[in-house]
């Protein structure tokens, strides 16, 4: 008998259907993952079962945990498996846990709520499993508060209060979006290992493919709400039956053409940069302490390449790119765009600024929401000595709107009115419209779904043959920055250990860590063979 | 933790400095010498002269300023310029009516705001919800004094529980003092409660809506027990803001209510002063109320990192 069973699921919140007559399965010991794009309804199958969903669901169909069914139980039953029969780990661990209380009392709140044991006891369970996770009560004592770790240290804890009480079924869902890969590969380790350990079943819901492939037993592909397939991992990715599925792996491994860069011509030259951050007095006559988020680095970046930067979180990749587009004075070292200074003195070059534009990761927090596209995009003429009026204004406008996709009648609409790749699409279009000599993309596709992060990839790439784009790509994703880039920049603690062509860095990494980062992203196996 | 609240009790001595500076020079700019004020337009010269060098106001701006704050560190307010008597003891006795008035009233708007703050963000949406944020929205339109007199006409007139007005004083006893403030209390209280009440239930909803609070759900907590283990203290710092700001005004501003109910307060005292321009007793309560309003504000931020064990670290 499977540990979890979930028949002709259903489920619809406020008469809208999220889930269609779902099918799956979990059994003990095997890792079930659940993939899909956004708004796929992968996540609300995990609160289904947890029996959390939000006001306003209806759920029809059958939901057995060990042969017993969840749904339509008290509410009072449910806490009581909660926690001690299925245990689930969340996404965003720097706000999944609670900040007032020490990570100790947390994780001994699994134990004691369901007063599996005395206060005494618990707090030894708590030490164990901790120190299963990798935060060995030595090192990390009990009496921390959240904001005293990492993120990848936090997400160990949820798993520890996930865990605390062995729990038959684990649900975590996209438990290593928020993480760097090199974490990420720690706590995917992790959970197979408490897999099998401890005899849980696992279900995974994720969107990253890589993850999938390489942690699944069986995978579920969703879409709409519904089960387009599923099946063994192994035979699944050998014989894809369902176009779609076929589409996801195909977008997540997606390969661009870039036209080939012009002859070497330095356009952004970055040389020797140092940029310390003051930290506070740690006593009051003692001088401040200083942290250095930028390391002597030097690079340069040629009219018409397109150029990358990796690297884990704090490793200074921000604050490098605000420094470039001049937004941070730097403490040593020199910034010029075209052979001018982006700093003058203590002010940013206003004359550089203008030719350099920036888009960002959110898609949804970067635009006005009370402006219409037609402003939005023509923001940047501010920077402009004369910006163009009337209908040459119409004219750019349109005229960026279409070589995004897009059409000129869109200048009218709101930004609420696009979805988060039209909205990504809006905001290249506003970075191109007055034809800046650099673009820095910060992490621009990282929010996005796999589909829709391959058809902005091939729109890069089109605007490149195009318009002759130089660019500075900084992402995590290695995957991404490998088929878009020409050269790339790999940087740790604030110095770029290794620089070179993209595919040489990444086919013959030179440095430790560019190895280090680079085994420790899933990797997509070769996909469809044998399929034919 | 000491160093936090090192470095806040020096931020909280240059602000009373600095406040000391502020109150002196403006109400030494306010037009009117009181010396003249007080013995009429055809006062002799020499008598003018005789008593401005009594009241010592016949010295210099700068040295006047220190003796008023040489005098306030021991304890010397200076003599009131209409009543003659030392200004110390003057405030002294309206404070021991006013601040138990204020904390009494602080009290009463807590114990109030704080159930009906958790009752309503529980029952977000709900007939509960809605009547408790109802009533709180005609606790904030309704002035306090006609909580008063309604109070008045109930318990003091048809009821006769309570006097309609006056101070008992505390030499009959804590109990007897109290019992006379109670009505000018709970007229005080009410709005104050009101608006907690709402700070309470906004704060307490953010705080729902956070990621941490699914975890503890899904730990097997129950939405009560959740809300109680890992909603309240979150959403103490906001309401802790409000509270501070709410025990300065109580303190001086329930001229009103000490009006209503003939209570010797802060607020009649101060009101009094400006009317007789007794500026001398107008600057030591300004200052005083200062002294307070800082010192709460001290004592705030104590709290916030008593709840907040971010803000510990943090300096």
């Amino acid at each position: 008998m499977n540990l979890l069973q979930i028949k002709n699921l259903s489920l619809a919140i406020h008469d809208t259907p999220i889930l269609k007559r779902i099918n799956l399965s979990v059994a003990a010991g095997q890792i079930v993952a659940v993939t899909g794009e956004s708004g796929s309804g992968k996540s609300m199958i995990a609160l289904a079962v947890m029996q959390l969903l939000p006001n306003g669901a209806e759920v029809d169909g059958e939901l057995r945990l060990d042969g017993q069914n969840l749904l339509n139980r008290p509410e009072a039953e449910m806490c009581a498996l909660r926690g001690a029969a299925i245990g689930m780990v969340f996404q965003e661990p720097m706000t999944a846990l609670n900040p007032v209380k020490t990570i100790g009392d947390q994780v001994m709140e699994t134990i004691l709520i369901h007063k599996a044991m005395p206060p005494a006891k618990a707090r030894v369970r708590a030490e164990e499993v901790l120190a299963r996770v990798g935060l060995p009560t030595d090192r990390y004592p009990m009496t921390r508060y959240p904001h005293e770790l990492s993120g990848g240290q936090r997400q160990r804890v949820v798993i520890a209060m996930a865990i605390a009480l062995r729990p038959r079924l684990l649900i975590a869902d996209e438990p290593t979006t928020a993480l760097d890969v090199t974490t990420q590969a720690q706590i995917l380790d992790l959970l197979k290992g408490l897999v099998s350990e401890y005899g849980m079943g696992l279900l995974m819901i994720t969107h990253d493919l890589a993850v999938v492939a390489d942690m699944a037993d069986e995978i579920v592909v969703m879409r709409h709400g519904e089960v387009v397939e599923t099946g063994v991992t192994d035979h699944l990715l050998r014989h894809m039956q369902h176009a779609y599925t076929r589409m996801l792996f195909e977008a997540s491994g997606h390969q661009v053409n870039l036209p080939v860069p012009p002859e070497p011509r330095p356009l952004l030259e970055v040389d020797n940069v140092v940029r310390d951050y003051r930290l506070p007095r740690k006593r009051l006559f003692d001088a401040p302490g200083h942290h250095r988020a930028v390391n002597q680095v030097s690079f340069t970046l040629n009219r018409g390449e397109r150029l990358g930067l990796v690297g884990e979180s704090g490793c200074g990749k921000s604050t490098l790119t605000r420094a470039i587009l001049g937004l941070e004075e730097v403490q040593n070292g020199r910034i010029s765009l075209d052979g001018q200074p982006v700093f003058t003195g203590h002010k940013p070059n206003l004359a550089v600024r203008r030719k350099m534009q920036v888009v960002f990761q959110d898609p949804y927090g970067s635009f006005n929401p009370r402006h219409r596209v037609a402003r939005l995009i023509t923001e940047p003429f501010h920077l402009l000595d004369t910006s163009p009026t009337g209908s040459e204004r119409q004219d750019r406008v349109a005229e960026m709107l279409t070589a995004v996709g897009l059409s000129p009648d869109d200048a009218s609409r709101f930004i609420h009115e696009f979805s988060g790749g039209q909205r990504q699409r809006i905001a290249i279009a506003r970075a191109l419209i007055i034809r800046p000599e650099l673009i820095l993309f910060d992490e621009a596709v990282s929010a996005l779904d796999v589909s829709v992060r391959a058809q902005i990839l091939d729109l890069l790439a089109e605007l490149c043959s195009i318009y002759d784009l130089t660019y500075l790509f900084i992402s995590h994703d290695l995957s991404v920055v490998r088929t878009i880039t020409d050269r790339v920049l790999v940087m740790q603690d604030g110095q770029i250990v290794e620089q070179g062509e993209t595919e040489q860095v990444f086919s013959r990494p030179q440095h430790p860590y560019t190895r280090t980062l680079i085994d420790a992203a899933p990797s997509l196996p070769e996909i469809g063979q044998g399929a034919a | 933790m000491l160093r936090y609240a090192l470095k806040r009790l020096l931020s909280l001595t240059l602000s009373l400095a600095v406040a000391s500076v502020v109150i002196f020079a403006v109400i030494e700019v306010a037009p009117g010498d009181p010396a003249s004020f007080m013995l009429g337009v055809n006062a002799q010269a020499d008598t003018l002269a005789a008593l401005r060098a009594e009241l010592g106001l016949d010295v210099s701006k700068v040295e006047r300023y220190f003796n008023w704050v040489g005098g306030m560190l021991v304890g010397d307010f200076g003599t009131s310029y209409t009543y003659r008597t030392p200004v110390s003891q003057m405030i002294a006795d309206r404070l021991w009516v006013s601040l138990p008035l204020a904390l009494y009233a602080l009290t009463l708007s807590t114990l109030i705001a704080f159930p009906a703050g958790i009752y309503a963000a529980a029952r977000r949406g709900k007939p509960g919800d809605v009547a408790v944020m109802g009533a709180t929205q005609l606790g904030i339109a309704v002035p306090n004094f006609w909580f008063a007199m309604m109070l008045v006409l109930v318990f003091a007139i048809n009821l006769r529980w309570f006097n309609a007005g006056g101070f008992a004083g505390w030499e009959d006893g804590v109990w007897t003092g109290l019992h006379s403030l109670t009505l000018p209390a709970i007229a005080l209280a009410l709005p104050q409660a009101a608006i907690l009440a709402r700070v309470m239930r906004s704060a307490l909803l953010d705080i729902l809506a956070e990621d941490f609070m699914r975890t503890a759900r899904a730990k097997g907590l129950s939405r009560r027990q959740a809300l109680w283990r890992h909603g309240v203290r979150n959403a103490l710092i906001p309401v802790l803001t409000i509270i501070g700001l709410q025990f300065s005004f109580l303190l001086a501003g329930s001229i009103i209510i000490e009006q209503v109910f003939y209570l010797p307060g802060l607020g009649r005292l101060v009101f009094q002063a400006i009317s007789a321009r007794d500026l001398i007793v107008v600057e030591s309560v300004v200052m005083l109320l200062v002294f307070a309003v800082i010192m709460v504000n001290f004592l705030v931020d104590l709290a916030y990192a008593a709840v907040d064990p971010r803000l510990r670290s943090r300096t």
